[in-house]
């Protein structure tokens, strides 16, 4: 018999009460119970960063934590940038300016690591925004285009 | 991959936790910062019975210091808590300049001091910042607590002290030694990556302005962190010279590191980049001891 947890959790300012088995990870409650399939899955290790999203306000991989973990906490997910459908958030539009995504896959854990960083650091310098962005991977761009619309989202 | 099915208790207090752990012994986990453990569990590497989560834990997280300036760091602190803290970087330099190159921002958010000591990855810096700081580790079981030295704590790889029955609850870190230098140093194919190869360096002076005493140890070239303490001998005494630092340095990379090849790097390279490294961090530390002498 599986022992199944209660989880009540605000994500995008909503909130959702399941119940889950302990070994489900966030990244696939989010995706697979509540169908916000923005955050993507990579490498399920930590190591490409498509999974981040904002726990209390802070970029953490979600492949990586258990949803019954997040019991109690709130959570910002892709979903949650955009003002409404008919609008991007003004770190989206930059990336759309800035020609920031091809294959768009890394893209969503790119914007919810960058979203904090450029509260806390409104005028990054190129080196703190490279150093930021270490722990996301992308294989298409080479980053300068990723670098170059968080420049472009400094400026607003 | 997703982990294999497991029980999870997330107990409310340390009691709590102690109980859990002494009823499941070995089949247990601990669950803190989850940065390392769930990888290997999505892998399946590892199949715990039970997760035991001590994130519901109250009070494992706290940073003091002490009226003697111990920094006192519980074990459930998350890397960017003590990145951000003032009060590490007063009393703490060696670990306040190491803490920004565990991982990734989005690691270091989650992943905890006291999780990444009882892991005991040979290739993590806070190992060998503990053995090279001195620190020591407080073990606490339902029946009993002790404190143990860092140097003891790490017994080989992934495997410390610590017994099926105990967690570890807090780390001190003792005031540094007067004049008194450090250096923290590594090399990473990437920012946040493991590294190839790291040194945590501390030099302090005597009255006469030469070594006192030097500590070398090395991440990611044995078992767990590794000291060079013939190395360190040689320093002690001497007036820093670039001579009596090459000497040190050389003997450390070629005696007392043992490195192998991987897919990165040669064992060879790796004892080139220990050398480097033992060399930059050395100087900076010796350069730090003397501008603390000349501010006081």
């Amino acid at each position: 018999m599986v022992q199944r947890h209660r989880v009540s959790v605000v994500i995008n300012g909503e909130r959702y009460e399941r119940e889950v088995e302990p070994r489900l990870l966030l990244s696939d409650f989010l995706r697979h119970e509540l169908g916000l399939s923005g955050t993507h899955v990579g490498c399920e290790q930590g190591a490409c960063g498509a999974c981040t999203i904002l726990l209390d306000g802070e970029p953490v991989r979600s492949c990586l934590l258990l949803t019954v973990q997040a019991h109690e906490h709130e959570l910002l997910t892709v979903e949650g940038l955009a003002p409404d459908p008919s609008q991007l958030h003004p770190l989206q539009e930059s990336f759309r300016e800035a020609h920031a995504l091809q294959c768009g896959f890394c893209t969503p854990g790119f914007l919810m690591t960058l979203l904090p960083f450029l509260e806390e650091n409104p005028d990054a310098s190129e080196q703190e925004i490279r150093r930021a962005l270490s722990g996301n991977l992308c294989r298409c761009t080479g980053y300068q285009h990723i670098v170059d619309a968080v420049k472009l989202a400094t400026q607003r | 991959m997703k982990p294999a099915p497991f029980d999870y208790v997330a107990p409310a207090s340390l009691e709590e936790a102690l109980a859990a752990l002494g009823e499941h012994g070995v089949d247990a986990k601990l669950l803190a910062g989850g940065q390392s453990l769930i990888p290997v569990m999505n892998f399946r590497l590892a199949q715990p019975a039970v997760i035991i989560d001590l994130n519901r834990v109250p009070g494992l997280d706290r940073i003091e210091v002490t009226p003697d300036r111990r920094l006192r760091i519980g074990a459930l602190c998350r890397h960017s808590a003590v990145e951000r803290d003032s009060r590490v970087a007063e009393t703490a330099p060696l670990l306040h300049e190491a803490v920004p190159l565990i991982a990734h921002p989005q690691i270091r958010n989650r992943g905890t001091v006291g999780g990444s000591l009882a892991h005991a990855d040979p290739a993590a810096e806070l190992p060998a910042v503990a053995v090279a700081a001195r620190a020591r580790l407080k073990l606490q079981s339902a029946a009993d607590e002790r404190w143990v030295p860092a140097q003891e704590f790490f017994t080989g790889l992934f495997a410390t002290a610590l017994e099926p029955d105990e967690i570890l609850v807090e780390i001190e870190v003792p005031a540094s030694a007067p004049a008194t230098g450090w250096c923290f140093q590594e090399i990473a194919r990437r920012h946040g990556d493991y590294a190839q190869v790291g040194v945590a360096a501390m030099v302090s002076l005597g009255t006469d302005g030469a070594c006192r005493e030097a500590r070398l140890v090395y991440l990611s070239v044995g078992d767990g962190p590794i000291e060079a303490r013939q190395a360190a001998a040689l320093l002690a005494g001497e007036v820093l010279s670039e001579e009596a630092l090459e000497a040190a340095v050389a003997h450390a990379g070629n005696e007392e590191i043992e490195p192998t090849d991987d897919i990165h790097a040669s064992a060879e390279f790796k004892r080139h980049l220990a050398r480097v490294l033992s060399r930059r961090a050395l100087r900076k530390a010796a350069e730090r001891a003397r501008a603390v002498v000349g501010r006081s």
